[in-house]
């Protein structure tokens, strides 16, 4: 028989923390790293630790549900012949068929559509569910180039060069063999089975000076129709989006380390780039820089849960946002329905970032049929756009709150920090002071 | 015969006639290419185009329906992604030449310099000189003939693409080995070579394609990474 033991009085290592003990168990057990999905899950800086300040005296609010407070946004103003107008500020992320299902992929499309906004196609091209069911279809060039052709190409409303995301900038992905599946290994001409490399740099250019003749290509195949978008993970933030104007964007996305993942070493996704905050003030300095904010439109995305989030997000000069992580549990990831599914995976609803292996109970990241068919693409499109609309109410909320009669002139000048980090990383003063720690520093 | 003068028109006004239906089976003559960037690119009609000189980067890029010939040397990333047609370089190619390129035929007269052929998927590529390093990196598949020599790490990573080299490699890449040249391989290396119009024997080359070691990653094969 076990002896019980008083446990209270145990004292558990924060360096070697149970999770950590663990994990050295798993990786002297597999030898393997771990990859998994999801973004990062550590505590950072974000958007939490910015407070808005509402009308007062000096303020004058908008009245809610009466007062119109517009929320419409043009992307791609600057060279593109046909810019797009979405209804929200908010957008749907890239991510691919063969991490998602197809029937993730419509309903992604759906959502959107349902509410006038973008979605993005990912990494294995471009899939006629999603294009037949996306009013607006951002379509990705990234470094494999898995599907990618000229006619597709032309089927965009936008085209994104993705240099890198925020999970893992600087890396790659792996598209493991369980979830390559006829159509998968068709779309990106490999065989069915085998691991899929996603390359972590383009093969045809190296540097802004290349990808600024490469930009000028691909308006050339497009005939100068479309916006072109550069997606970079949030680094060395200030540059990366001066080169990016350099090079020729009509929009910059700037994902931070939040952002998530179909599949990615996890050293990689905590241990790599920055967060969403600070990101997204570095970007808009570069562009006031450069003279070109508003000119070039700016999206920022990683870990945007909330309306709370895009208002504040806008608030420091964003012009719009994209959701992924959050998109996925719309339409039903990490669900309590399929808690029983999820425990036999070693795993519960709430915790389930496996997106990797293709098991996903929810039917969004697998390519297992039967999986797969177990998400009703219009219900979870009808969940996506539900989703939507609320982030878009409660943005409007706040923006009427501080008496903005459009969501993008939300500013700076309307919020506080709570904390000494997201003052010094957001460069909005601590509450209650004029005191932003580091002011006037360089990077 | 539909003369386009670089020298004094853009750029622009050659690929949007490439893409409309009025130049189907039309002959283009493209002169003073000046080394311009993205030349022919994105050409949605078959029809023949002739560019007298010298051209920049991704030069016929996308290519899907035309057969473009240029007289001189080419810039990087020239048919970069073509679909189908055909592009001929009589001089030199700079680096990345048909990089991830699904199909039709890509022949460089002279020498291509390095990653030729980096993730081609599907393309057929016929050098008649010599590659640079880390040709045929990740080629998924399609097939590489190079009449000279081949640069350092030749399809390192690669999937399944074949290539047939009748000089030396410095080395090969990962995964990379000799393979046996069977009846069918000389068969289909003799039919590259005419189309390509180069005339060698197809006894003298060899065969490379991959070991399929690398297809599923393993711990225990980490030190080849």
């Amino acid at each position: 028989m076990t002896k019980k033991i008083d446990q209270s009085w145990l004292l558990e290592s924060s360096t070697f923390s149970r999770p950590v003990i663990r994990e050295i168990q798993r990786a002297a057990r597999e030898g393997i790293y771990d990859i998994r999905g999801f973004g990062a899950k550590r505590t950072v800086p974000t958007f939490d630790d910015l407070l808005f300040l509402g009308a007062s005296m000096s303020r004058y609010p908008l009245e809610g549900y009466r007062e119109k407070c517009e929320t419409s946004v043009t992307l791609g103003t600057r060279f593109a012949k046909k810019p797009i107008t979405i209804s929200t500020p908010i957008t749907i992320a890239g991510m691919s068929f063969g991490a998602l299902s197809a029937q993730a992929k419509e309903a992604l499309g759906r959502g959107a559509s349902e509410v006038g906004t973008s979605t993005t196609t990912g990494d294995g091209g471009m899939t006629p569910e999603e294009r037949g069911h996306s009013k607006l279809l951002v379509y990705q060039y990234l470094p494999s180039r898995y599907g990618m052709n000229p006619d597709d190409l032309r089927k965009a409303d936008a085209i994104e060069v993705v240099v890198g995301q925020g999970a893992k900038p600087g890396g790659g992905g792996m598209l493991l063999g369980q979830k390559i599946s006829d159509r998968v290994a068709e779309m990106r001409n490999l065989p069915k089975g085998i691991d899929q490399r996603s390359a972590c740099r383009h093969p045809d250019w190296t540097g802004p000076d290349d990808l600024e003749i490469k930009i000028q290509e691909l308006r050339e195949i497009t005939d100068w129709q479309v916006p072109i978008y550069i997606k970079v993970g949030a680094t060395r933030t200030f540059f990366d989006v001066q080169l990016a104007v350099k090079a020729g964007a009509d929009v910059v996305v700037v994902d931070g380390m939040q952002g998530g993942t179909a599949a990615t070493q996890d050293v990689f996704i905590e241990h790599v780039g920055i967060p969403t905050l600070p990101a997204t003030r570095m970007a808009v300095e570069a562009l006031k820089d450069l003279g070109m904010h508003r000119e070039v439109q700016l999206i920022v995305s990683g870990g945007i849960r909330s309306g709370a989030d895009v208002a504040k997000a806008l608030a420091m000069g964003a012009d719009a946002v994209s959701i992924g992580t959050a998109a996925l549990i719309a339409m039903g990831d990490n669900g309590p329905e399929h808690e029983e599914a999820y425990n036999e995976l070693g795993t519960s609803a709430g915790y389930y970032d496996d997106y990797q292996d293709g098991k996903d109970p929810s039917g969004i990241s697998t390519q297992d049929p039967d999986l797969g068919s177990r998400l009703d693409p219009e219900l979870a499109g009808r969940r996506v756009a539900n989703y939507l609309r609320c982030l878009t109410l409660e943005t409007q909320t706040l923006a009427r709150a501080a008496g903005k009669s459009n969501v993008r002139n939300l500013e700076p000048e309307d919020m506080v920090a709570l904390t000494v980090e997201a003052s010094a990383m957001a460069k909005i003063p601590l509450a209650g002071t004029d005191w932003i720690p580091g002011a006037g520093g360089k990077y | 015969m539909t003369i386009f003068d670089l020298g004094d028109s853009a750029v622009r006004e050659l690929n949007q006639a490439l893409h409309q239906s009025e130049t189907q089976g039309a002959d283009l003559r493209v002169t003073n290419p000046g080394g311009k960037h993205n030349v022919a690119t994105g050409a949605d009609v078959e029809c023949n185009v002739t560019i007298e000189g010298h051209v920049g980067y991704y030069c016929a890029g996308m290519n899907k329906s035309a057969n473009i010939v240029v007289t001189g040397n080419a810039g990087p990333g020239l048919a970069e992604n073509m679909m189908s047609g055909s592009v001929r370089i009589k001089g030199n190619a700079s680096q990345y030449c048909g990089a991830t390129a699904h199909g039709g035929l890509l022949v460089i007269e002279g020498d291509a310099a390095a990653r030729c052929g980096i993730s081609m998927k599907g393309i057929d590529i016929v050098v008649g000189g010599s590659i640079g390093h880390m040709s045929a990196f990740m080629a998924q598949s399609g097939r590489m003939v190079v009449c000279g020599d081949a640069g350092e790490a030749l399809g390192d990573s690669i999937y399944e693409a074949r290539i047939y080299l009748r000089g030396e490699a410095k080395s090969l890449g990962t995964d990379c080995i000799e393979k046996p040249m069977e009846d069918e391989h000389k068969a289909e290396l003799a039919e590259l070579l005419e189309q390509a119009g180069i005339d060698h024997s197809v006894d003298e080359f060899r065969r490379y394609g991959s070991a399929r070691q690398l297809y599923n990653f393993q711990i225990d094969n980490v030190s080849a990474y």
